[in-house]
């Protein structure tokens, strides 16, 4: 495809949507990582059980996409808490090598759970009416979905932004995630704070799975295919910070989409290539420290 | 080294013999491989699979090297059990040479410089670094594979595979029994390599990376080439068994990169405990079995057992199989004073 001005704005536009969602799932998984260094490979799981929820809340029950992606964050967030209590408590201070063992588990359970009750084909939801045409924007038109999907990342960027930066809890998490002992020793409970964390990240990244599903599929194979995508923007970005979460998977996102546009058969090629690069030359990513 | 306290001799005495002769063979070591055996004359039409049990057990084997004696985590293994199978696919199919132990051989060398480049690179890492670098590294070569599937194949695997007679005389039948010796011969070949390894002045320093990686820096151990060296030998045996794997089925996809193979032989490990060389048999023929056995029923059910499986193993059982024997051994040792 020749690279005219229009392919440019096509790419920039998909990729920017596309980045929403990584930033969208990825970013509870970089905090949550930065607090208490645990690596969690069944954060895709959580992404896509978010994904087969929404499908059920509007395909069975009725409710409406907006309000059953509401209620996905406040599930999935509630029940990753009891994950979070009962089995991910107990390894804070094992290895890496238990922590990745154990999330690899429960990603294999919940993958092996939801073809049990899904099957495994992929699925896809009726968007609503509103989301389904065209927006005009002057010289040439964009597809309302994807302008929805970036425009609820760019409101959840500023809220988030605003938690992190400006409020007394996002100041406890940034001095966990700088120095965790010295924040115990002046007060701070870190591991309520990881909870709470950990609820919100993992209720995002549901809700990150079902406002995306007509954009990048649902499938059991899901929670592993995408979960490389989220790890790769969290290494890229630097553990636990916002602001490289959020450069990361802009950069990821609009890269891997230029490479689908210009080249398809290189498929996934470039985005590995280039988290790879980065992380040779900044192996802490982008923002983090070393 | 004199012991000053009277009452410490004994245990003195018993730790200097456990040093000097825990390198010795045991009689208990014959065991796994008499059970080889005898599966041959027992099960004599499931050959087959017990080839594929053999080879999953090198497979695991060369992975107990990095995980278990090194202490290097790593989630892309199957990057060179991959290079391993399609050296052996792409030699038979492109240039239509399918001898068998120089196929090895050449599958071996193939995986062992990836193994020491990328090791030279990677192994710099620790961390989530590693873990990403080494995952992103295996799809990477998936996807390289992909780009080319002209000659590759793609995912629809290597069109033409064909094996030559082992020595230009046995020919592969039906029931996989020249395959099952085969693969048991290799696999016996290079546990003797990995043995003397692991029991080497250089599988010692292994083990103190493992334990304390900062302390053998500080009495200078070269901590970052011995990595690398163990590195490339792991992968050499990774690519063996790929090699293996394609040989006895005489096909091979880029499935063999998949994650859930890297997962898969991490697990075998660690259902049998690491760092201990048999667990890679234990842990190789639980989960192989458990496989064909679930898998029959559904192959949902197979992977919610596996992982279910692993999160028990983690939570209780966390020095394996073998582990869990030691431990309810010593249970049963201790009335006695």
């Amino acid at each position: 495809m020749s690279l005219n001005l229009n392919t440019i704005i096509s790419i920039l536009f998909d990729g920017l949507a596309y980045a929403m969602f990584l930033f969208i799932v990825s970013v509870g998984l970089s905090v949550t990582m930065g607090l208490m260094g645990f690596v969690n490979l069944a954060h895709g799981a959580f992404a896509m059980a978010g994904g087969y929820l929404v499908l059920t809340l509007t395909r069975s029950w009725g409710v409406p996409f907006l309000p059953s992606l509401v209620i996905v964050f406040l599930v999935v967030g509630a029940v990753s808490v009891i994950f979070e209590r009962t089995l991910y408590a107990r390894l804070y201070r094992a290895t890496e090598l238990d922590q990745v063992l154990l999330t690899i588990g429960l990603a294999f359970m919940a993958i092996a759970g939801f073809t049990y009750f899904y099957g495994p084909s992929p699925q896809s939801i009726r968007l609503p009416s509103y989301l389904t045409g065209q927006i005009e924007g002057g010289f040439r038109s964009f597809p309302t979905y994807r302008v929805f999907i970036i425009a609820v990342g760019v409101v959840l960027i500023a809220a988030l932004w605003y938690v992190f930066e400006r409020t007394n809890i996002g100041a406890k998490i940034r001095a966990a995630v700088d120095n965790r002992r010295m924040a115990q020793s002046i007060g701070i409970d870190v591991d309520r704070l990881f909870t709470l964390t950990f609820g919100i990240g993992s209720g995002l990244a549901a809700l990150g799975g079902g406002l995306a599903i007509q954009l990048v599929g649902l499938s059991p194979s899901f929670a592993l295919i995408y979960l490389v995508f989220f790890l790769l923007v969290v290494a890229v970005g630097g553990l636990g910070s916002f602001k490289g979460t959020l450069v990361a998977a802009l950069i990821l996102g609009i890269f891997d989409t230029a490479g689908k546009y210009l080249y398809a058969d290189a498929g996934g090629f470039f985005i590995y290539a280039i988290a790879m690069a980065i992380l040779l030359i900044r192996p802490a990513g982008l923002y983090g420290r070393e | 080294m004199a012991v000053s306290d009277a009452s410490l001799a004994p245990a003195h005495a018993r730790a200097v013999t456990w040093l000097t002769t825990r390198h010795h063979w045991r009689w208990a070591e014959a065991l796994p491989w008499l059970i080889a055996i005898a599966a041959y004359f027992v099960f004599p039409d499931r050959m087959t699979f017990g080839s594929q049990v053999l080879i999953m057990v090198l497979f695991a084997l060369s992975l107990d090297l990095i995980l278990g004696y090194a202490g290097i985590v790593t989630l892309g293994q199957a990057a060179f059990f991959g290079l391993g199978a399609y050296t052996v696919g792409l030699l038979s199919a492109r240039l239509g040479y399918g001898e068998p132990i120089s196929g090895l051989f050449a599958a071996a060398a193939v995986a062992a410089v990836a193994g020491f480049l990328s090791g030279l690179v990677l192994l710099r890492y620790r961390g989530l670094a590693l873990l990403v670098l080494t995952l992103s590294t295996t799809i990477l070569l998936q996807e390289v594979g992909n780009l080319f599937k002209d000659f590759t194949g793609g995912y629809d695997g290597i069109p033409g595979i064909t094996i030559w007679p082992l020595f230009g005389v046995f020919d592969y039948d039906l029931y996989g029994h020249t395959n099952y010796i085969y693969c048991g011969v290799v696999l016996f070949v290079l546990f003797y390599v990995v043995r003397r390894i692991v029991y080497s002045p250089f599988g010692e320093a292994l083990a103190g990376i493992r334990e304390n990686v900062n302390r053998m820096h500080a009495i200078g151990s070269p901590v970052r080439w011995r990595l690398v060296i163990v590195y490339t030998i792991a992968a050499a045996i990774s690519g063996v068994s790929g090699a293996l794997f394609t040989q006895t089925n005489a096909y091979a996809t880029l499935g063999v990169f998949d994650f859930d193979r890297s997962a898969g032989v991490m697990i075998i490990l660690i259902l049998g405990g690491t760092g201990r060389l048999y667990g890679a048999f234990a842990g190789g023929v639980i989960y192989m079995l458990l496989e064909d056995y679930l898998s029959k029923a559904s192959p949902e059910f197979w992977q919610f057992g596996i992982g279910f499986v692993l999160v028990l193993v983690v939570l209780f059982a966390r020095r394996g199989l073998f582990g869990l024997v030691e431990d309810f051994g010593g249970r049963l040792r201790k009335p006695k004073p």
